[in-house]
């Protein structure tokens, strides 16, 4: 049987045209609600339409009406089955303050092994550079292999604070793009199945464990911690954290003991994701204005100790927030991916 | 000849409806990026400039500003737009591609977001090497972040209304006159075959004369062979309006027209 097509496009053609003036409304202003008369309306022509597009491929071979059918049909496909609801707007401070901290402790288990892998790579750069010295010059970032901790500390006191003087917004804006980028990186190397996310980790943490080593060898421990604890005990918690997104979506890409599918998987921890890379983003924004307007100015400016215990009460209210942050706005915490 | 595996995705409606999406391939991607690129470009170095007359008040305040400002630009410029733009940035509209969720419903902010934040790892080691062997070796022509947030990038070609009647409309149809034979005709005709014909005479001005009166000759004569009309009825008519006739006869209903 062959469709009578002069037939079938005059009796289609003035609903399909009504479909795509009501799908291009809808393209055009995505907050449209359409009434009960409206919606009923636009569910009986996508469903006529798409009988059409049924019939035509069945009974007749025209290319050119097909393909525009199926555009049409697939464009109120979209529209018709919306997934989004009232809580897939993305609302920055709730993100951050309530969605955040669940996000983090849901993935406990992915945030110990991006821990695990930063202390792993601290330690390696210990042992680097007390078995070997010379390490240094592989292990080390941003200058600090040429000069000794000591002559460090000596520039940074004698002209304490007066290296940013005038830049401190500019370094502060560097210090939170460069370290954005950087997580933004571990994370988006979780596509490797992790792997990419442990190798950033470890690496960061050689570098941190190997310039701690560096500078408590040469007796300046102090110096070192009043320079890093400031914005360190916020900084690196961002990263690691930064580190857990990535073995999450590792995990999800491995999908080790789970049997859903894999497209179900990813899906599953997207929200999670945003979540988490929202919470770094906000952490390192902090970070960053305390490294380049505090944690640059040493003694005789700034007592060590008072940094020091800047530092830690940083560290004891990011941690209070990291656990209790969010309770009691949702449901148990759990872990339904686990890592890989 | 390099083959890239992109085609089309396709999609099955809860109605049991399959349609097709042509897919994007690498090459219309990388010319849609390259219009990106030169937008991002474009726009950074005018803020900078902008910012740069702020930096004769205040220096230090314009160049914070000014780094936040390009790393905002970078990451922002595909994730705004293609949320607001709904799956399109300014390339692809002109490249005419779409991001869309690979099950067909509407994009979540989320899958925005996660596929340009993946970028930090599709542009390694430089130039979209990574983004681009992916694309080139995923069925779906994926990049990893597209992979990742369960997108696909679509083409959209502009598919307007075809007029089909405009073909037989207002023309005597001597094949007609025999409603019986033009029944048969109806029957024993594929719908493959109705649309061979059709798409010949749709697309005859395209063809070389040689070549429009060879295939209009196979055409016919393998209509005649399938429901043979009497001669006086076809006396006169060129093989092509013998095609003509045969296709509105099968694909216009059964009208009865008197000679």
């Amino acid at each position: 049987m062959i469709l009578d097509l002069e037939q079938f496009l005059k009796s289609g053609r003035p609903l399909w045209t009504e479909l795509e003036s009501m799908v291009e409304r809808m393209e055009e202003n995505p907050r449209w609600r359409p009434t009960l008369p409206e919606a009923t309306r636009l569910h009986y022509l996508y469903e006529r339409t798409a009988a059409d597009l049924g019939r035509l491929t069945t009974f007749a071979c025209e290319p050119s009406t097909s393909r525009y059918l199926e555009s049409l049909v697939a464009r109120a496909h979209g529209e018709i089955h919306d997934r989004r609801n009232a809580t897939d707007r993305f609302r920055p401070v709730r993100e951050f303050f309530q969605n955040f901290p669940r996000a983090v402790r849901r993935h406990r288990r992915c945030l110990a092994g991006s821990l695990a892998a930063t202390v792993a790579g601290v330690l390696f750069g210990v042992a680097s550079l007390l078995l070997d010295p010379d390490s240094r010059y592989a292990t080390m970032a941003y200058g600090h292999d040429a000069q000794t901790p000591s002559q460090r500390v000596q520039q940074e006191e004698s002209r304490s604070g007066m290296g940013v003087a005038g830049a401190q917004a500019q370094f502060a804006g560097y210090l939170m793009t460069h370290n954005m980028r950087v997580s933004l990186t571990t994370m988006a190397l979780g596509m490797t199945g992790g792997v990419g996310t442990v190798v950033s980790l470890f690496y960061n943490g050689v570098i941190l464990g190997s310039i701690a080593a560096d500078y408590v060898a040469d007796g300046q421990a102090a110096f070192l911690a009043g320079w890093i604890l400031p914005h360190g005990t916020v900084e690196i918690p961002a990263i690691v954290i930064a580190g857990q997104a990535g073995l999450l979506l590792g995990a999800a890409l491995i999908g080790r003991g789970s049997r859903e599918p894999l497209r179900h998987r990813l899906s599953a921890v997207r929200t999670d994701l945003l979540t988490l890379v929202t919470g770094v983003a906000g952490l390192l924004i902090w970070a960053g204005l305390v490294e380049g307007f505090f944690s640059q100015y040493h003694e005789p400016v700034l007592p060590y100790s008072l940094k020091i215990t800047f530092g830690l009460l940083e560290l004891v209210v990011l941690s209070l927030f990291l656990i209790r942050g969010g309770a009691g706005t949702d449901g148990p915490d759990a872990n339904p991916i686990p890592p890989p | 000849m390099l083959e890239f595996p992109s085609s089309t995705l396709r999609l099955r409606t809860p109605e049991g409806i399959a349609f097709d999406l042509p897919l994007a391939g690498p090459m219309s991607r990388l010319l849609a990026w390259a219009v990106d690129a030169l937008l991002i470009g474009v726009l950074c170095s005018l803020v900078g400039s902008l910012l740069a007359l702020l930096g004769w008040v205040v220096r230090d305040l314009a160049a914070a500003v000014t780094l936040i400002a390009f790393f905002l630009i970078q990451f922002g410029y595909g994730i705004l737009l293609e949320w607001r733009w709904r799956g399109q940035t300014l390339g692809k509209r002109l490249v005419r591609l779409r991001v869309v969720d690979a099950t067909g419903h509407k994009l979540q902010f989320s899958q925005v977001v996660l596929r340009n934040l993946l970028r930090a790892v599709d542009i390694l080691p430089g130039s979209y090497l990574v983004g681009g062997i992916a694309c080139c070796l995923s069925p779906r022509a994926q990049r990893l972040g597209d992979f990742a947030a369960n997108t696909v990038v679509v083409r959209i070609p502009k598919h307007t209304q075809p007029d089909l009647t405009q073909l037989f409309a207002g023309r005597y149809n001597s094949l007609r006159s025999r409603p019986h034979l033009c029944a048969r005709l109806r029957q024993e005709v594929t719908p493959a075959e109705a649309a061979v014909a059709l798409q010949a005479l749709l697309r005859r001005e395209q063809l070389d004369p040689a070549a429009r009166t060879a295939l209009f000759s196979e055409l016919a004569e393998r209509f005649r062979s399938r429901v043979p009309f009497p001669e006086d009825l076809t006396a006169g008519l060129s093989e092509e309006q013998y095609v003509r006739n045969v296709a509105e006869v099968i694909t216009a209903g059964g009208k009865i027209q008197e000679p």
